[in-house]
């Protein structure tokens, strides 16, 4: 019989007690009615995409689930388990299959971890983003570092070996000090997984109001939103020197503590990185569940839609539709058209690659990968040599020292990195 | 056929400062009329460019043929003639009142005379026209009638105590207007037997039809199958249609007789060849001598055109070759820029003119552009005895072969309240302006007439004034001719290379200045690269003002979420896409709209 091909799930919970300040992701807060109503949408859409459309029984086997969100550590751990029981009982997950949720501190309990881990969780993504109380305050987080360490302990107490910590850098107020604090605190827990992002002020957040005229690192008026407690005005973003200086830090401690970068901004222990957010660089299928969640399968991009009540009442409706009309055997076989995913009414954005969109993918994701991308691996994809279609790109990346070719593999260099959104540009065709 | 009697003949423009509702009228005159009904009335029937609407602007002359029934029971042909409102188009206004026999003059009842109301009641008295005042805007709380025709009497000195007090915009008084026109404007008195002599005061290109003659008939007829001569373009051609103006349509009839305006097709394929002012005559049996006041019509200000997507480079060529079917006074011709690649260098009339054509070429024919500076026509006398028209700075010829130079000067009045004449009289100053003399209209207001260089004034001149005054002065002006200067060319240097595109002529005395703003300007405008990119300005390799672009130094994506491909790539997109609309000059890459935010160097 021939080998399955891997998937990973991704499972939405777009809730949160409150939402943070530089936050652009798909959540915020909601009453306990809309909570439930979600989730049995949730379980209704699970159902019904593992009945139609794609054998997944027969074709896939599930290899990593992320509980994303939002706040998924919101959910109770009997919403948990129900939802990870519907999805064992639709496809088929793995023995060694990799079960993250995300937790915010202040938000789990030990029993609730019990709960998780009974469920069959088994890493925990824990968003910390700095150790220090002000920062934290200013970012608009609901917990300080005491919540965190925890919960960080309670998760160790209740088996959880597999931890990730996101930290954040460039925060308003922070200093190369404070951020080189938090990263000797944290390193000094050892977990698993560090995730290390600089804080991006993203259209359409507060922070957007605040510091959009401030990216060029002079002090900002308050725009109208009212400032934190104990400060006057908002602090200034890090210069641009201070920023870079984290930035840096950021690799040279982490290495120093055993890490290993093996992503543009994730650090892990040998044998720790995260698989799931690893098959998004590689083309991996992934099945996005939940409100906004995006998938790819079968080559085919799509979204579900990202108004929570559009996706509840399609989900409502789904009973109603003629499951098992559109399984196909594999990949060969699979329709040219997207109809199957149009008639639910949730999906959007549906969108099948095309060989060059591909290829693009191919590079500008996979070198994300420290490792970066190999010649060979692009040949075997493709049937065409990576020389015909990014010689010239190679070539001058590689000039200007942004790109390391050694032979068959091909990825970043340091300089490379600091200014990948440069580089990547140049692989869209 | 019975000739059309002329003493039933009204032809008529109205002149007006802007915005004193001239084109309101005129609708207005229209709809009473029955022409139209209120209905079929689209606002403004005779601004039809969408950006004439927009701007509240007439630029190309409109011409409409109404039947008016007076009270004295008789049928009365109104033909009025609206003319182009902008002094870049002086001459175009000028033909249009010379194809009338009298004017209506309109003033806004509350501002009273301003600027342009003076220059177009002078261009009208100057063409012999008979001009009777009509008051406007009467409903407005802060209207002064009684005050503005006393102020039309002293300034103007004409009679206006019988003037019509309106309301275009609520039709008051419209009645009173239009028996005036009866009354107070002269039938034309042409003899319809003599040999034709036509006056071109218009031509549109219709794909169909070639070139159509917008004229007026001064002497004789002239119906199809006639040969007719442009007496100036010595143009031949064989009539194929004549007709008269509905609104927006043309109307066909057997014969054009001495006293009509109307138009004539000959399958002319050029508006070169129907210049505005040339006089129309029988091929065979010619008047003696053309009517008096054509002139060829020159360029006042040029600028380079490139297309943003260099691909686009023909599209460019036939779209401005379109455009000059319809427009004459468009000059064009090929150049090369180092920075910007394939364009054309342009000739306009005016700053307005630039804009247009410059609006019309990106909404009409969907080019994205990338325009130079505007600059003016300068005479560059080198020490060989010969002289050169200069178009584009970088055809200046190397310092040692320069004698001197002359740059164009205008005589400019400005009308303004006595509170602002401190500001403007210093923005004159500092645009190197020449007082000629101030004279009080009134208690408040003073004429101010200064002589002032054409490029301290063609971009923000306007605007700085509009400021400085609160939007109170208003502005004319008509060239005065060519004086000696002190100029040089201003150099930009970007990453230590001289971007041609970028050079300008500017006075000595303001070089530092302008090439101080033009760095700080074009820092901002110019993204971080991956290394640091100096901005020099320089006169004759000697570099006055300096800035610096500092090397990019992180530009990494945000967290990838959930799996959220599509939005990466979007962004990965728009920095792809936004390096398509870059120059490439040496290894740096300038957006497009750098080129021309360097035009608008803030006024402080």
């Amino acid at each position: 019989m021939e080998e399955k091909k891997k998937l990973g799930i991704y499972i939405h919970i777009p809730f949160c007690v409150k939402k943070c300040l530089y936050c652009d992701f798909l959540s915020d807060k909601a009453d306990r009615d809309v909570t439930d109503r979600y989730i049995e949408a949730l379980k209704k859409e699970i159902g019904y995409t593992a009945l139609n459309s794609i054998d997944f029984k027969g074709q896939f086997v599930v290899k990593t689930i992320f509980f994303g969100g939002g706040t998924p550590s919101l959910m109770d751990g009997e919403v948990i388990t129900d939802i990870l029981d519907a999805i064992r009982e639709r496809f088929d997950v793995s023995n060694e299959a990799e079960i993250t949720i995300e937790c915010n501190p202040g938000t789990v309990t030990k029993q609730k971890l019990d709960q998780y881990k009974k469920a069959g969780i088994n890493r925990l993504s824990i968003g910390l983003q700095s150790a220090n109380d002000d920062e934290l305050k200013l970012l608009g987080r609901i917990h300080d570092y005491r919540q965190f360490l925890e919960t960080y302990s309670q998760a160790k107490e209740a088996g959880f070996e597999n931890i990730n910590i996101d930290l954040m850098s460039a925060i308003p107020g922070q200093t190369v000090d404070s951020y080189k604090e938090t990263l000797e605190k944290i390193t000094a827990l050892s977990p698993k997984h560090i995730s290390a992002y600089s804080l991006i002020i993203e259209p359409d957040t507060p922070f957007y109001e605040i510091y959009s005229d401030d990216l060029s690192h002079s002090c900002c008026d308050t725009s109208g939103i009212n400032s934190p407690a104990g400060y006057s005005k908002w602090p200034s973003l890090p210069d641009e020197d201070s920023e870079r200086q984290m930035y840096h830090m950021t690799k040279s401690i982490l290495e120093e503590a055993g890490y290993h970068r093996y992503e543009i901004s994730n650090y892990s222990l040998k044998g720790y990185e995260c698989r799931h957010n690893i098959s998004y660089w590689n083309g991996t299928d992934y099945l996005g569940l939940g409100v906004g969640a995006a998938s790819y399968m079968n080559g085919i991009r799509y979204s579900n839609t990202s108004d929570i009540y559009t996706y509840m009442k399609a989900c409502e409706k789904l009973d109603n539709i003629p499951t098992s009309e559109y399984f196909f055997d594999d990949e060969e076989d699979a329709p040219d058209d997207t109809d199957y995913l149009n008639k639910e009414g949730y999906h959007e954005a549906i969108q099948p690659l095309s060989k060059n969109e591909r290829m693009e993918e191919f590079m500008f994701l996979g070198l994300r990968m420290m490792e970066g991308i190999s010649k060979k691996g692009f040949k075997e994809r493709f049937n065409t040599s990576i020389e015909d279609v990014y010689g010239d790109v190679i070539k001058k990346l590689t000039d200007q020292k942004l790109l390391e070719d050694s032979g068959d593999i091909i990825k970043l260099t340091d300089r490379g990195i600091d200014v990948s959104n440069v580089v990547l540009a140049n692989f869209l065709l | 056929m019975a000739r059309v009697d002329q003493s039933k003949i009204r032809n008529f423009c109205i002149v007006a400062h802007i915005d004193h509702g001239k084109s309101t009228l005129a609708d207005r005159i229209i709809e009473k009329t029955g022409l139209l009904t209120q209905r079929e009335m689209q606002e403004q029937v005779l601004d039809n460019m969408d950006i004439e609407r927009e701007r509240g602007i007439t630029i190309k002359a409109q011409t409409v043929r109404t039947v008016y029934k007076a009270n004295d029971g008789q049928e009365y042909i109104f033909n009025l003639i609206d003319t182009p409102g902008h002094v870049d188009f002086n001459y175009e206004v000028s033909r249009s009142l010379a194809a009338c026999d009298g004017a209506i003059l309109v003033v806004d009842a509350a501002q009273g005379i301003e600027a342009q109301t003076l220059a177009n009641v002078y261009l009208a008295l100057d063409h012999n026209l008979d001009v009777f005042p009509v008051i406007n805007k009467i409903d407005l709380p802060s209207a002064e009638p009684q005050r503005v025709i006393d102020e039309i009497e002293d300034v103007i000195g004409l009679e206006a105590q019988d003037a019509p007090l309106i309301s275009a915009k609520n039709g008051t008084g419209i009645e009173d207007v239009l028996e005036q026109i009866v009354a107070k404007i002269p039938p034309p008195n042409g003899d319809p037997d003599a040999p034709l002599k036509a006056l071109i005061f218009d031509s549109l290109y219709d794909s169909y039809r070639g070139v159509i003659v917008f004229c007026r008939l001064m002497d004789g007829h002239v119906s199809r199958g006639s040969r007719i001569r442009m007496m100036a373009t010595g143009a031949v051609c064989e009539v194929v249609e004549v007709g008269t103006f509905g609104a927006g349509q043309f109307i066909p009839c057997d014969e054009l007789s001495a006293g009509m305006v109307g138009y004539i097709t000959a399958s002319i394929k050029n508006v070169k060849d129907t210049a505005v002012g040339d006089t129309i005559t029988d091929d065979e049996n010619p008047c003696k001598e053309a009517l008096p006041g054509y002139k060829e019509v020159h360029s006042m200000v040029y600028c380079g055109m490139y297309p943003a997507d260099s691909a686009k480079y023909e599209d460019l060529k036939d779209a401005l070759a379109k455009l000059q079917l319809n427009d004459a006074s468009l000059h064009f011709e090929p150049e090369t820029s180092i920075a910007l690649g394939f364009g054309f260098r342009c000739g306009f009339l005016g700053l307005l003119h630039l804009e247009i054509i410059q609006e019309r070429l990106e909404r009409e024919y969907n080019l994205d552009l990338v325009t130079t500076a505007p600059g003016v026509i300068y005479r560059v006398y080198k020490t060989n005895g010969e002289m050169i028209e200069l178009t584009n700075p970088s055809n200046l010829p190397d310092p040692s072969e320069i004698d001197y130079m002359e740059e164009p000067i205008v005589n400019a009045e400005i009308m303004v309240t006595t509170e602002f004449i401190g500001a403007i009289m210093q923005l004159c100053q500092e645009r190197r302006g020449r007082h000629i003399s101030m004279d009080y209209m009134e208690e408040t207001r003073v004429l101010l007439k200064y002589e002032l260089p054409l490029n301290e004034i063609i971009y923000d001149f306007f605007d700085a004034l509009k400021s400085r005054s609160r939007g109170y002065a208003s502005f004319d002006y008509d060239l005065k001719g060519y004086e000696k200067a002190e100029l040089v060319k201003l150099d930009i240097l970007i990453n230590k290379e001289e971007v041609d595109a970028l050079s300008f002529i500017v006075h000595k005395d303001s070089a530092y200045e302008r090439g101080r703003k033009m760095c700080e300007k074009l820092k901002e405008e110019i993204p971080r690269h991956l290394f640091e990119i100096p901005i020099q300005a320089a006169v004759g390799g000697k570099v006055i003002a300096r800035e610096t672009v500092k090397a990019m130094r992180k530009d990494v994506l945000a967290k990838c979420y959930g799996g959220d491909i599509t939005r990466k790539k979007k962004l990965l997109e728009k920095q792809k896409e936004g390096k398509k609309r870059m120059r490439q000059i040496g290894n740096v890459e300038i957006p497009q709209k750098a080129f021309m935010s360097v035009l608008k160097l803030d006024e402080d």
